[in-house]
């Protein structure tokens, strides 16, 4: 491990390598987060910005001139009747996976290097969420009838039906929304104070401090907060499966060969993690050059994340494996046409795509050397992002655009304004991500102080206190504590 | 009580303040205060300390219970939604699925469950912990300014029954304070 310099500075407290580097003070964790809030902006900020800002306004025309000419400006069209769009809302609804399973499954299984990443995670996955949920909005063609998807009372006297995947789409992607950015609220109260108390300026201090809420640290506020820190994350985890075990449901309920598989639910979800950890890593891998935090977003944190990538971009490739078997297996000819139109139709080269950048590209991360090398990670990780989006496409399209009658046969192209919807939706992610660094503390510091050394009350016991417990018999079968 | 303040304290100062730089000296004043018999106090720290609630005496969080009441009102709303307009307010057979097709209503009842459950645990928090409260006596003191960075606080009420000017201040010098200030109320 000479190459992460990880284990100079030893945990006393359960024996493993530190997480943060440098013997860091918790003062030096507030000032390398807060400095580049306080700096004036860098120049490289605009660098980004600007171009995310561009492409949000190509979003903007793209948009509107869907709304005024109507679907028939994209390219879908019978046989495919959904296809970029629902490719970008699956793709972005994915991605937004990461930052929950971060934030609250690695929270829950006590995965102590989350907390260099959680904040930033969870703020990709609440601006994922929002790429997201346009894709379902605009593909609906009257987009002010929308609400109709509510249950509200309407002037035709009728009501959803709950009984569609569809609708259970609707209320998952919106409810994981909301709570993300609960959970996400709820972690800054105390950086917002942090950030309150260091304001030089009156206006930074009065809006700082009206998001804080009044946070005064309190350990009687701690208490609850915890509980209520556990109780979301214990919510969020069976949330997260949920929602995209709900949107594979949009294509495994109905009776198409190809969508209508039971595999589909964990297979989802495994690559909705694979292309979320994918997303954090780019960003991550950038934000760490930028902001200096080479010591807090350390390469050990990279080397566990490209671990996950491998085993759930294995996951993926078992499911892209077991689909043809259970088509083969299952005896039936249409099942068996639409899987081998997959990997040999029109579309192959989608599909042979998604394999390589999907299956092939991650296996370089059994080799060490890969894991913690800064240009494979960030060139891995968005093959994996153009593979996983891919892989939408495949499931999708293919599966659409040869029916069981062959005079009904097509082949979708996409037009401009698909392609510009898709980058006009990156240009809104990376606006919102780059207003993120540059006004919020990028790392959650009450959370990375907390796994500091020094934070145990109890990592450098006086000499009575050893004494004392020196004395005390060990209890019998030890660990029951 | 007023919803976004502190109630005021019926003398001139607020209490005492008692800066700590090291997390186990805090801990262990927190565990002399709690037996010197003190109610009306609490420590501040950057980040939630681990046992800490131990050393101070507190009582486990009632949370969890909001949170679960929250929880099964949302999943019942939920699921009574579903009933109601599939069974009486707009009953349309659909796949030639029952009106009452309840194994697809587990969904949206879970996901309802789970909203509301997650709205009672953010907002039971606030709500228990009295927040927000954008004003506040401690904020008078400066160094406090630190308990959101790297130093450890304990604070005394002076209208705690055991408050003593004097006697409080010189516990709180002899646990290993750095420094103790009186906060003033106003």
């Amino acid at each position: 491990m000479t190459r992460t310099h990880t284990d100079e500075f030893e945990n006393p407290v359960d024996r493993r390598p530190a997480l943060i580097l440098d013997k860091p003070e918790f003062r030096s964790i507030t000032d390398a987060v807060v400095a580049p809030l306080d700096a004036p902006t860098p120049i490289g900020w605009w660098f980004v910005f600007l171009p995310a800002l561009c492409l949000l306004g190509l979003l903007g025309i793209a948009v509107s001139w869907l709304f005024w000419e109507g679907i028939g400006v994209w390219g879908l069209n019978i046989p495919v009747g959904w296809a970029w769009d629902i490719t970008n809302f699956v793709f972005w609804v994915g991605i937004g996976h990461a930052g929950t399973l971060i934030s609250a499954i690695l929270f829950l299984f006590r995965q102590r290097w989350r907390t260099s990443i959680n904040r930033s995670a969870e703020a990709m996955t609440i601006f994922a969420v929002m790429c997201a949920l346009i894709f379902p909005g605009i593909h609906v063609g009257r987009v002010w009838l929308a609400y109709w998807l509510a249950p509200v009372p309407n002037q035709m006297g009728t009501w959803p039906n709950f009984r569609s995947p569809l609708l259970w789409d609707v209320f998952a992607v919106s409810i994981y929304g909301t709570v993300s950015v609960l959970f996400w609220y709820m972690g800054l109260i105390p950086d917002l104070a942090t950030m309150r108390d260091r304001a030089k300026s009156k206006i930074r201090r009065l809006v700082y401090g009206i998001f804080a809420l009044g946070w005064r640290s309190s350990n009687r506020h701690w208490q609850h907060y915890e509980v209520a820190y556990l109780i979301l994350a214990g919510l969020a985890t069976p949330l997260v499966l949920s929602v995209h075990s709900i949107v594979s449901m949009d294509f495994a309920v109905s009776q198409l060969p190809g969508w209508h598989t039971t595999i589909f639910p964990p297979y989802f979800v495994a690559g909705a993690i694979f292309s979320g950890f994918a997303m954090v890593l780019t960003l991550m891998v950038i934000c760490r050059t930028a902001f200096r935090l080479e010591n807090i977003i350390t390469l050990r944190t990279f080397d566990y994340m490209s671990k996950i990538m491998l085993v759930t971009g294995s996951m993926v490739g078992y499911a892209y494996a077991m689909e043809f078997f259970i088509a083969w297996y299952s005896g039936n000819p249409y099942e068996m046409f639409a899987f081998t139109n997959r990997a040999l139709g029109p579309y192959a080269w989608a599909y042979w795509t998604m394999i390589s950048c999907n299956v092939l590209s991650p296996q370089i991360f059994w080799f060490k050397r890969a894991r913690t090398s800064i240009p494979i990670l960030f060139v891995a990780s968005i093959v994996v992002n153009i593979g996983m989006w891919f892989e939408r496409f495949v499931i999708i399209v293919t599966s659409l655009h040869r029916g069981f009658l062959p005079s009904t046969w097509g082949y979708f192209r996409p037009t401009i304004w698909d392609v510009s919807c898709l980058l006009g939706s990156f240009g809104l992610f990376f606006t919102m991500f780059c207003l993120f660094v540059r006004f919020v503390p990028m790392v959650a510091t009450a959370e990375v102080k907390a796994i500091l050394p020094q934070a145990d009350p109890h990592h450098a016991p006086r000499p009575e206190r050893t004494a004392a417990s020196t004395l005390r018999p060990e209890p019998v079968g030890g660990g029951a504590h | 009580m007023a919803l976004l303040t502190h109630d005021l304290p019926p003398g001139p100062d607020y209490g005492l303040l008692a800066e700590f730089e090291r997390v186990d000296d805090l801990y262990r004043a927190c565990e002399r205060v709690r037996e010197a018999g003190y109610t009306r106090w609490d420590a501040h720290t950057p980040f939630p300390v681990h046992g800490l609630d131990g050393a101070m005496g507190l009582k486990s969080s009632l949370l969890p219970w909001i949170v679960l009441g929250m929880g099964l009102t949302g999943a019942a709303l939920g699921f009574g939604l579903q009933v109601w307009v599939h069974s009486y307010e707009y009953p349309l057979v659909i796949s030639g699925k029952p009106y009452f097709s309840w194994p697809a209503y587990v969904p949206i009842t879970f996901e309802l469950g789970v909203l509301f459950g997650a709205l009672g645990a953010v907002f039971g928090m606030f709500a228990i912990n009295r927040l927000p409260m954008h004003w506040h006596p401690l904020f008078n003191s400066e160094q406090f300014e630190r308990s959101s960075d790297d130093r450890f606080f304990i604070s005394i009420e002076s209208w705690d029954p055991r408050f003593d000017a004097v006697a409080t201040r010189r516990l709180l010098e002899s646990l290993g304070a750095r420094e103790v200030t009186t906060v003033g109320a106003a």
